[in-house]
């Protein structure tokens, strides 16, 4: 048996469309047979993973609210990997972004008078700080060569660290009986809600607007042909007078102030205070939510739904089916090697041939 | 005295260092046969709870340690499937393997969290593992201890003193011109990937059967992608693999040390030591290697097609 | 596949006598909804060269690659002495005896000279025995070579040696060569001419593919000439003029390329003074005190060896790589060595690089997109960094519509069209800035004769009217038919020019492999004049 490979000379929007549709039925199917053999009625986990979360209005604000960060940071790591460019520390710059605009807000807490600026505040210091931590890895891989893809990661650590020692010291509540967090913020240092007596709150709206923009950079500026040329053909990039190294430090900081501003928001609006663990792992999530959306923005958009879905799916699952959280994240990873997998359908023609040629003698 | 304390830091190193060897040997030969797995902290992870569990359920050791190399394997074969054979994007893959790795850990492990076991059994020969300074260091490891340095010397002896060594470094080298000369690229890059997925697997079973012996979620923190980190220190050379493993497990062993001894250093700071060293060796190479080209398989990370 | 010959095969078989060596009968092969080899017939005997003739798309390298098993035919059958054989791999391939000497060497450049021949070699044969083995060999042929070099520091003629000897190694009865004189000088192509025609004594066969006509009459006796996938012919040519043969392989009398009279030759518009720069990296070639000028109206070739420095010229002209001092490089007159591709498109020049694909276009961008590539510093195509998509379909309409390319679909991917076709887009995209310098890189490189006549006539007609033309190329023949002066590169130096007319190819061809005791005939006449006198200048 061989497989044979011939590339596509175009590659169509209905195979795209469809080969992710095909990887996520497959993750569905291999999915309920892992539940089945934890002891647990497959159509029960199905309803509870996918059917229930959209059936109430708190469920489905939940599903804004995850899937919120995973397209803002997985909408600017699109970017970076349009450009064949890994930036996979997006959780790190998260972290730092809310750290350093949740500081904003430890600061001005019990401010008096005019307190407009201060959400401004937060939101640009913690993007900002996102776009700076992205800025490490960036200007070591363009000045020295290093690998952006290990620099990154291991720059996650390092800020969970960071996060943890200054809600533990410098940012600790006096008042928090020496609990690990901060003190809350004001009514001024948190976004707003967007209807009374609900949780959604305006980050929705941030990304939102992230995504539509992203998308008319993408398709319709000169920037956004750069980012796409330099992917797709990096001497092609060269020949047009785009720069490597300018394309590499704006898509990190592109990557890095998404990420950050998704921290930042996520501190001032669902936390409200700096705790040692204020994200789930968006970071790595947004990666899945990036490729499973084909790192288009509004696939994107899409993708992080799902995922959000499922993740309060599995939320409930625990609850109710008493399934582990593990088991969510396992699906994660397994959708996205399956549209992986399945992207090969969609950029090649792929023909098994029967008894190939290595499984042939000469006579 | 001082002998046998500079013995026991030495065996406390070679024991920090021991999982990088076996993931980073792993690495390297999938690398050096051109293949980036960027899933090396998933299949390890996996490795480590599928061993525990195995050896919890079979009181074996040995068996656990089987089972974790065989976890690591078949993550590394869905990985395999999907770059080697359906020519997928292999960071985006490998990073899948990471994720489905750490969730698949959670699940198998979920059982045994809080159990403790026996650590592996360590070589004990009357006599030699005695031996005033060096008779633990020498005589009286455990067998994965002796098995990464095995396989060091193994891989290092396949890859420069055999055919199939050599072939496995050409189709890293230039899959275009191997292919066309009817070397059996694929093949030769899946079976790469394989032992990579069971060195790793092997790698995450010595850190739940013999270095902390039981199962924590997250336990490996880190070691895969330091290990990744590494085979590009190394130069993709397998003995500079051990030697920068147990540099790192010597900074992992100090930074343990200041911990324990309180030198008035937050934690956390000790704790991002070997993420930082890690980052620094890389730009240490870097700056050494300016101007001198790298070092890399030519075709590494490279997709690969049988053109017409 | 058929388990018996077709009856045309047989048919042919029991007229023509003996039984051929190797037999291809029949064979078709289609790759989706291509045919690119249809209905073959191919016979080889002992103790010939035979050539086989076809443009570039002829079916060649297909039939090729099935012969050494590299490709398995839709349709048809091999035969080894009359008996029909499977080749499902190389490495059966070799063990019938088939051999193989790739055009685009199939060597692993990081690994040594021994490693690559010992990946093809029985296990038992490694090391020193391999070592002795390469060794004897070469002193049979004159094919020496230093089995512990790695194969990235050899230069091409060296580079083919290794395929060669590792060839014979495996003492072949039939020896495959693709192309082999494209990478070497005229003097390092008799050198293997000799070694062809001593295997060819020794009772080897031996299947030389080329398009060059002038060799493969001089070697062959038997030809089969392809086009389109198909058979179109068979003959001696030795007995065909180069004319004839042509016209079999294009199935049409060939486009003439009509010179351009006299013309008067304007002001200095391009200049490199003295450009030196150091190696990119390991691999690549360093430029050496690099001097050229280059008027309006005028064609100057740059002919050369690939590897000796084309891609790193090129790349210093266009700004992709900067020069150290500014004034190195000059458009009328304005230094613009620091200056990237850009600012120098602006300035009036245009750019085509060798590499159709991934260089000069990205291959899975639409055509509106690739126009927008080049030309968007001077074609107004973008209004406050937002794309005019309207006017980057106008502009690539333009070039289609002028160059006459070819293509499926109204804005289709540039990679799904051909060598030809994608060569007049880029070229037309060029030209279409009536550029006031044009630097082209292998303007013509594996592209069909039709095609080339086009770009080169498209070449000449800018000359004329009043644009600086820089021609790199392997291909000496469109040197000496479009170029004004000739000047060659080898090893990072450039060799003064000479007026195409004064010179030969035998001149021309010492220079490309290096011999720099042959003074050049003429006077450097296009030579800039040096500002002040410098001893350390060869002249």
């Amino acid at each position: 048996m061989r497989l044979d490979l011939v590339p596509r000379t175009r590659r169509s929007p209905v195979l795209d469309i469809l080969s992710s549709a095909l990887a996520f039925v497959a993750a569905v199917l291999i999915g309920g047979i892992a539940v089945a053999a934890l002891g647990v009625s497959p159509t029960a986990a199905f309803v509870t993973y996918f059917v229930t979360p959209l059936s109430e209005v708190w469920s489905l604000q939940e599903i804004a609210l995850k899937a919120a960060p995973l397209a803002l940071i997985a909408t600017g790591l699109a970017f970076c990997y349009r450009a064949n460019l890994w930036n996979i520390g997006a959780e790190g710059q998260f972290v730092v972004g809310g750290l350093a605009g949740g500081w904003v807000g430890v600061a001005t807490q019990g401010a008096e008078g005019f307190t407009l600026w201060i959400l401004p505040a937060m939101l640009i210091v913690g993007t900002l700080a996102g776009i700076a931590f992205a800025m490490i890895p960036a200007i070591l891989k363009v000045r020295l060569g290093v690998s952006e893809i290990l620099t990154s990661l291991m720059l996650v650590y390092v800020a969970q660290l960071l996060l943890d020692y200054m809600v533990r010291g410098p940012l600790r509540d006096p008042a928090g009986y020496n609990f690990p967090q901060s003190v809350g913020f004001d009514a001024a240092a948190r976004l707003p809600y967007l209807m009374d007596g609900e949780t959604l709150h305006a980050g929705v709206l941030v990304a939102f607007v992230a995504v539509v923009l992203a998308t008319v950079v993408l398709a319709r500026t000169l920037f956004g042909f750069e980012v796409r040329v330099v992917g797709a053909s990096p001497r092609a990039a060269r020949f047009a007078g785009f720069s490597d190294a300018r394309l590499t430090l704006a898509v990190f900081a592109i990557s890095g102030g998404a990420a950050g501003l998704a921290g930042i928001s996520e501190v001032a609006g669902k936390i409200g205070q700096l705790q040692p663990e204020i994200s789930p792992g968006y970071g790595f999530t947004a990666i899945i939510v990036a490729f499973l959306g084909r790192l288009s923005p509004p696939g994107i958009l899409i993708a992080a739904l799902v995922i959000a879905l499922t993740t309060i799916g599995g939320e409930g699952a625990q609850i109710d089916l008493r399934l582990p959280l593990d088991l969510t994240r396992a699906f994660q990873g397994l959708l996205l090697g399956l549209v992986l997998g399945a992207d090969v359908f969609a950029r090649y023609h792929v023909t098994l041939v029967p008894g190939g040629p290595s499984s042939r003698t000469v006579p | 005295m001082t002998l046998d304390i500079v013995q026991m830091v030495l065996v406390t190193v070679l024991a920090a260092a021991t999982p990088l060897i076996l993931a980073g040997i792993g690495e390297l030969v999938a690398e050096r046969a051109g293949v980036l797995n960027l899933g090396v902290e998933g299949m390890m992870i996996f490795g480590a709870a599928a061993s525990f569990a195995v050896a919890m359920q079979t009181d074996s050791t040995f068996l656990g340690a089987v089972g974790g190399a065989v976890a690591g394997l078949l993550l590394a074969a869905l990985f395999g499937i999907l770059t080697v054979g359906l020519a997928a994007n292999q960071v985006a893959s490998g990073l899948s393997l990471t994720i489905l790795g750490l969730g698949l850990s959670g699940l198998v492990g979920a059982g045994y969290v809080g159990i403790k076991r026996d650590p592996a059994p360590h070589l004990a020969i009357p006599g030699l593992s005695d031996l005033p300074g060096i008779g633990q260091l020498l005589f009286g490891q455990d067998a994965f201890v002796y098995t990464a340095v095995a396989l060091v010397a193994a891989v290092s002896w396949f890859l420069w003193r055999t055919r199939s060594g050599l072939t496995l470094r050409a189709i890293g080298d230039d899959h275009v011109a191997t292919h066309a000369l009817g070397l059996k690229v694929r093949k030769v890059r899946f079976l790469s990937v394989l032992f990579g997925g069971a060195c790793a697997g092997l790698g995450g079973a010595y850190l739940s059967l013999a270095y902390t012996p039981f199962w924590s979620p997250g336990m490996t923190a880190g070691r895969g992608w330091i290990a990744l980190a590494l085979v590009v220190f190394a130069s993709w050379r397998p003995l500079r693999v051990a030697a920068g493993a147990l540099l790192f497990g010597g900074a992992t062993v100090l930074q343990l040390h200041a911990q324990a001894a309180g030198l008035g250093l937050p934690g956390q700071l000790l704790s991002a030591l070997p993420y930082l060293a890690t980052i620094l060796a890389l730009v240490l190479l870097s700056l050494g290697r300016r101007g001198g080209g790298s070092l890399a398989p030519a075709a590494l990370g490279r997709v690969f097609t049988p053109s017409r | 596949m058929d388990a018996t010959l077709p009856a045309s095969a047989l048919a042919r078989r029991s007229k023509e006598g003996p039984t051929p060596l190797f037999g291809a009968y029949g064979i078709v092969k289609r790759f989706g909804s291509f045919t690119a080899n249809d209905g073959v017939d191919l016979e080889i005997r002992a103790g010939e060269i035979h050539a086989l003739l076809g443009e570039n798309g002829a079916g060649k390298s297909t039939l090729m690659k099935i012969l050494y098993g590299l490709l398995e035919p839709t349709e048809g059958v091999v035969t080894h002495k009359g008996d029909i054989v499977q080749l499902p791999n190389p490495e059966a391939a070799r063990r019938l005896g088939i051999g193989m000497v790739f055009q685009h060497f199939s060597l692993c450049e990081n690994l040594t000279v021994a490693e690559n021949i010992a990946l093809v070699m029985p296990k038992d044969l490694s090391g020193r025995a391999l070592a002795d083995r390469i060794a004897r060999l070469g002193i049979d042929y004159g094919l020496h070579l230093d089995p512990d070099r790695p194969v990235w520091s050899l230069s091409a003629g060296e580079r083919q040696r290794i395929e060669i000897v590792r060839c014979l190694l495996q003492d072949p009865s039939l020896v495959i060569l693709d192309e082999p004189t494209s990478v070497l000088t005229p003097g390092e192509a008799e050198v293997l001419f000799t070694v062809l025609e001593r295997l060819r004594e020794e009772g080897r066969a031996l299947l030389y593919i080329s398009h060059r006509l002038d060799e493969v009459r001089r070697l062959c006796v038997r030809a089969t000439i392809l086009r389109g996938g198909k058979v179109v012919g068979a003959c001696n040519p030795r007995e065909e003029t180069a004319r004839s043969l042509a016209a079999m392989m294009v199935g049409s009398a060939v486009r003439e390329v009509t010179p351009r009279e006299g013309g008067a030759v304007g002001r200095e518009r391009l200049r490199l003074d003295r450009l030196s720069l150091p190696a990119p990296d390991l691999h690549a070639t360093a430029l050496h005190d690099v001097s050229l000028s280059v008027a309006g109206g005028e064609i100057l070739g740059i002919a050369g060896i690939a590897g000796n420095g084309q891609a790193e010229l090129f790349a210093a002209l266009s700004g992709e790589s900067r020069a150290p001092e500014p004034d190195s490089v000059r458009l009328d007159g304005k230094p613009v060595g620091a200056l990237g591709i850009n600012a120098r498109r602006r300035l009036g020049a245009g750019f085509v690089p060798e590499e159709r694909n991934g260089h000069a276009a990205a291959p899975l961008m639409s055509l509106s997109e690739n126009a927008l590539l080049s030309r968007y510093p001077t074609a107004s195509l973008t209004r406050f960094g937002l794309i005019r998509l309207g006017a980057a379909r106008d502009l690539a309409k333009r070039v289609i519509e002028a160059f006459d390319v070819r293509k499926a679909g109204p804005d289709p991917a540039a990679g799904t069209l051909s060598g030809g076709n994608l060569q007049k887009f880029v070229v037309g995209r060029e030209i279409q800035a009536e550029p006031g310098v044009l630097v082209i890189n292998q303007p013509t490189w594996g592209v069909d004769a039709a095609a080339a006549a086009h770009i080169r006539q498209a070449v000449i007609d800018l000359a004329a009217r009043g644009t600086a033309i820089l021609v790199i190329s392997q291909d000496l023949d469109e040197l000496f038919e479009i170029a004004g002066s000739i000047a060659v590169l080898h090893d990072g130096t450039l060799s003064p020019a000479v007026p195409a007319g004064e010179t030969s190819r035998e001149a021309i061809g010492l220079l490309m492999g290096g011999s720099s005791d042959h003074a050049p005939p003429v006077a450097d006449v296009a030579h800039p004049r040096e500002p002040m006198p410098s001893p350390a200048h060869a002249h």
